[in-house]
C-alpha cells in the first residue's frame, strides 16, 4: 500500500492486516520501553490545515514510537497563512525529502492531489467531509478487540451523518468487514442517498435496540445556525444516546470530541459499555500500523531477512 | 443595435472543390463546388464544375464536409481584467479553431461590462484583436450586484447584443421585472443564469448520491428550475423576450416547455458538457469537472438531449469559461467553476450524439448556429450572395482532445483526453480565413 487516501484504497484483507499489525504494536505498548526501531531515519511530516488534538498527537506519537523523525506543521503561523498554495507548500516540504506526509485538510480531495505531487507516501488524516480512513481503521480495531470478527454485527451510526467524514469512512470499512450499517438522524442530516453507500437509512431511533453497536457522531452548533435542526434541545430529545435508550448489551462509540449531554449523555459515556477511551488508545497503535504499512510495504513476517526489512523488535538501548 | 466586431482581414478568394455541403437552413445536402470571392459566396456548382479565378486559392475538399460555421451565444473572454485566463485574441482563436464564426462574450469581467464607455473601449479592442466577430452582452445590473439597472438603452445604442448577469442570478424579482419592461424601449434579449442562492448555498456540485458519497455540499436541481419557472412567469406577464442560459436539469426543461406552451417568448440553451457528462465524472475530484450549473444525473442529461432533439432547447452554447492552471490545480472545493469548450464542442457532440444515432447531423448543425437567430443576429447560411461563414470538417479524422494543446490561453477542458471524430480544417468568418489547420495546405489555382 503506497498511500492511504480513502477506505477505497483498502480491501478486507488489507484492513485485517492493519488490525493484526496494530495488535502486535499494542503488545509492545504494554512493555516498559515502547519504542521500535522500524522507521529509524525516516521523516514523517504532519501537515495540518485544521485544528486537531487527538489525530495530530496520535500520528506524532505513532511516528516517534517507530523511531521516525517527525516534523509538525500547522496552518496558523506558517507560510500557509501568508497565502502560499497547497502545491507550493508541498513542493517546499518535498525538498526536505519526507518519506511520508500526513495531511489534514478542510477540503475534500486534498490528500489525493498531494499524492500526485510528491514522492512521499501520503496518509489522509481527514479531508473535508470526505474521508477519515485512519479513524475508521482504529474503530475497526477497537471493535474487533472487544467482540471479535464483525461479520453480521449490526452497527448504528447516529447523528450528523451528512457532514461527517468519519461516518463515510466507517460505513465503508464496517461493511468491508461484514457488518450491517444503519445511519440514523433527522432527514436534514441523514439524506436517503446514504442507501447508495450500502447503509440502511432511519429517521428515528425507535429500533435502536436492534443495534449491537451504537456509534454516536458529534453534533455541531453550526447545524442549528443553518436550520438543519431547530435546536440542540430538540435534537437531544429525539436522538440523544442515553441510559434510557442504550440497552445493557449494546456498545457505545464516538469519534470525539464528545459534546457531553448533547449527542450522548454523561452516564453512558462513563459506563463500561463505552469504548470511547479505547478508541483514543487505539489511535496510536493503528496509526503506527498505517505508517508501517505505507513505509515498509508488506507485513514484517512476509519480508526477506536481507537486512532491509525494518525490525519489529523493541530497541534494547 | 447589436454590433459584432473583428479585426479586419483580407476577404477570402477561395474555391472549395467537391466538398459535401450540408446546411439545414439553406436546404443543401450534397457534393458541391463553392466559390468564395471577395469574402462572399459567389457561386455554388456541381462538383469539379467551377473554375478558380486568377489569384484564388483552391481547397481540394473531396470527402470533407462544409457546414455553416457555428455561433456561440455564451462565452467568457475574460477581457478586461482577467487576461491571464483568456483575452479577445486567444478566445477568438479558440472559437475559430472550433469552427465558430461568431461568439458573444459575457459581462462578468473586471470591471463588469455595465457602462457604455467600457463597451466602446471593448469594441475598439475587438476591432484590433478579434479573429472572428465578437459581440458583447452587457450587465443587467450595475456591477452584477442585483440592485440597480445598467443604462440598458445607451448600452444598446453603443452595440450591446443583449443583457445578462451571467454567473449570478437576478435574485430580486422586482428588478428583473423592471429590466423586462425596459427591454421594450431598447430591445436586446435578457439572458438569465438561473440559480436560487438560498437553495444552492455553498454547493460545489450537483446534490445527489455522488455528493453525499463525496461529502461535498450540493446544488439541488430545484435551485435552477424554480427560478426558471418564476422568471418565465414574470417575462410572460411583461410580454418580454427571455433566454435561459445553460440548462442543466430535467425539471428546468419542464419549466421552459411549460412557459413556451403558454406562449411566452422563452428560449433555452444547453452546453456540450451538460449534454454529455454526469456527476459520476466527479468521483476523482478533478476540478475540470467543476462548473456552475453542475453536471447532474443521467436522467437530467437524457432530458436535455431529448429537449435538444425536439427543439425545446433551441441552441447549443459552450459557456467557454477559461481558468488558469494555478487556479484550477487546487482542492476541488477551492477551484473556480468552469470548463473551456470552444475548440472541441463539435467533435464531442458529433462523436457522442450523432455517430451513435441519438440526434441527426442536421439537427446538430442547426443547434450550433441557432444562437444567432435567438440573439437577432444573422444566421450563417451557405447561399449565393451571403458573407462566407463556413467551416470545413473532416468527419473521418480521429483525434484526442488536447493532444496538441489549445488555442485558448487556458487548458481547463473537461473533455481533455477524450478520443473523438471530426476535426475542423478551415474556418471562414465574415468572409475571411479565421482558422486553417497547420497541416492543411491551400494551393494556388
Amino acid at each position: 500500500m503506497r498511500n492511504l487516501v480513502s477506505i477505497d484504497d483498502l480491501d478486507r484483507p488489507a484492513i485485517e492486516r492493519i488490525v493484526a499489525l496494530a495488535t502486535k504494536f499494542g503488545q509492545v505498548a504494554d512493555r516498559p520501553i515502547k519504542k521500535l526501531p522500524s522507521l529509524r531515519g525516516r521523516l514523517v511530516i504532519n501537515l495540518f490545515y485544521e485544528a486537531s488534538t487527538r489525530t495530530r498527537s496520535s500520528f506524532e506519537l505513532a511516528a516517534k514510537r517507530l523511531s521516525a523523525d517527525v516534523l509538525n506543521l500547522v496552518s496558523s503561523g506558517s507560510s500557509v497563512e501568508k497565502g502560499e498554495s497547497l502545491r507550493d507548500t508541498v513542493a517546499t516540504l518535498s525538498a526536505y525529502g519526507p518519506d511520508a506526509i500526513v495531511i489534514r485538510s478542510p477540503h475534500a480531495g486534498a490528500p489525493a492531489l498531494l499524492a500526485g505531487w510528491t514522492h512521499a507516501a501520503v496518509v489522509n488524516a481527514g479531508d473535508g467531509k470526505h474521508q477519515h480512513p485512519t479513524q475508521a481503521l482504529l474503530d475497526c480495531y477497537t471493535l474487533t478487540q472487544r467482540i471479535g470478527p464483525l461479520d453480521g454485527t449490526n452497527i448504528w451510526i447516529v447523528g450528523d451523518v451528512l457532514h461527517s467524514r468519519v461516518a463515510r469512512s466507517c460505513i465503508q470499512a464496517f461493511r468491508m468487514l461484514g457488518a450491517q450499517v444503519t445511519v440514523a438522524g433527522p432527514p436534514t442530516l441523514v439524506p436517503d442517498e446514504f442507501t447508495q453507500l450500502g447503509a440502511t437509512v432511519a429517521h428515528s431511533i425507535e429500533r435502536l435496540r436492534e443495534a449491537d453497536v451504537v456509534y454516536a457522531l458529534r453534533m455541531q452548533l453550526e447545524r442549528m445556525e443553518d436550520s438543519l435542526v431547530p435546536s440542540l434541545r430538540e435534537y437531544t430529545r429525539n436522538f440523544q444516546i442515553n441510559a434510557r435508550r442504550l440497552g445493557a448489551r449494546q456498545l457505545l462509540m464516538h469519534p470525539g470530541p464528545v459534546n457531553r449531554g448533547i449527542e450522548v449523555s454523561g452516564e453512558v459515556i462513563d459506563s463500561p459499555q463505552s469504548l470511547i477511551t479505547d478508541q483514543v488508545a487505539a489511535g496510536v497503535v493503528v496509526r503506527m500500523a498505517v505508517l508501517y504499512e505505507v513505509l515498509a510495504g508488506e507485513p514484517p513476517e512476509a519480508r526477506q531477512p536481507d537486512g532491509q526489512a525494518p525490525a519489529l523488535e523493541p530497541q534494547t538501548a | 443595435m447589436s454590433k459584432l466586431v473583428a479585426a479586419s482581414r483580407p476577404p477570402a478568394e477561395l474555391l472549395l472543390r467537391s466538398a459535401h455541403v450540408i446546411d439545414p437552413n439553406a436546404g443543401i445536402d450534397g457534393a458541391h463546388d463553392v466559390l468564395v470571392r471577395d469574402g462572399e459566396i459567389a457561386e455554388i456548382g456541381a462538383p469539379s464544375s467551377l473554375q478558380a479565378p486568377a489569384g484564388a486559392q483552391v481547397v481540394e475538399a473531396e470527402g470533407k464536409h462544409l457546414f455553416p460555421a457555428f455561433v456561440d451565444p455564451h462565452v467568457h473572454l475574460r477581457t478586461p481584467g482577467q487576461e491571464h485566463k483568456e483575452d479577445l485574441e486567444t478566445g477568438t482563436r479558440a472559437a475559430a479553431a472550433g469552427g465558430y464564426c461568431a461568439v458573444v462574450a459575457m459581462p462578468n469581467t473586471d470591471p463588469v461590462l455595465d457602462h457604455p464607455a467600457l463597451l466602446r473601449g471593448l469594441l475598439m479592442e475587438a476591432q484590433r484583436d478579434a479573429r472572428v466577430p465578437v459581440g458583447f452582452m452587457a450587465a443587467i445590473s450595475m456591477g452584477l450586484a442585483g440592485e440597480r439597472l445598467s443604462e440598458m438603452s445607451e448600452l444598446r445604442d453603443v452595440g450591446a447584443v443583449g443583457f445578462t448577469d451571467d454567473g449570478k442570478p437576478v435574485a430580486d424579482a422586482g428588478l428583473l421585472r423592471h429590466a423586462f419592461r425596459y427591454q421594450r424601449l431598447c430591445g436586446g434579449v435578457l439572458a438569465l443564469h438561473e440559480e436560487d442562492r438560498a437553495l444552492s448555498g455553498a454547493g460545489v456540485m450537483h446534490e445527489g448520491a455522488v455528493s453525499v458519497e463525496l461529502g461535498l455540499a450540493g446544488i439541488p436541481s430545484i435551485s435552477e428550475s424554480t427560478m426558471i419557472a418564476r422568471d418565465a412567469l414574470i417575462a410572460g406577464h411583461e410580454q418580454a423576450r427571455v433566454h435561459f442560459q445553460h440548462l442543466s436539469a430535467a425539471s428546468s426543461v419542464d419549466a421552459l416547455a411549460a412557459a413556451r406552451a403558454r406562449g411566452t417568448r422563452a428560449s433555452g440553451e444547453a452546453t456540450p458538457h451538460h449534454l454529455l457528462l454526469t456527476d459520476e465524472e466527479l468521483r476523482a475530484l478533478d476540478s475540470n469537472f467543476k462548473m456552475n450549473p453542475p453536471l447532474r444525473t443521467q436522467a437530467d442529461r437524457a432530458a436535455l438531449v431529448q429537449a435538444l432533439r425536439e427543439g425545446t432547447i433551441e441552441c447549443i452554447a459552450t459557456d467557454h469559461a477559461p481558468h488558469s492552471l494555478d487556479e484550477k490545480n487546487v482542492p476541488f472545493e477551492q477551484a473556480p467553476m468552469g470548463t473551456t469548450g470552444l475548440e472541441c464542442s463539435f467533435a464531442v457532440l458529433y462523436t457522442e450524439l450523432v455517430l451513435p444515432g441519438v440526434i441527426g447531423l442536421e439537427v446538430l448543425l442547426e443547434r450550433l448556429t441557432a444562437g444567432a437567430r435567438l440573439l437577432d443576429l444573422d444566421v450563417p447560411t451557405i447561399a449565393v450572395g451571403r458573407s462566407a461563414n463556413v467551416c470545413l470538417i473532416d468527419l473521418e479524422a480521429h483525434w484526442t482532445i488536447g493532444e496538441a494543446g489549445y488555442e485558448s490561453r487556458s487548458s481547463n477542458c473537461c473533455f481533455a483526453g477524450r478520443e473523438v471524430r471530426g476535426r475542423n480544417l478551415l474556418t471562414l468568418a465574415d468572409g475571411a480565413v479565421a482558422y486553417r489547420e497547420r497541416a492543411f495546405a491551400l494551393s494556388a489555382a
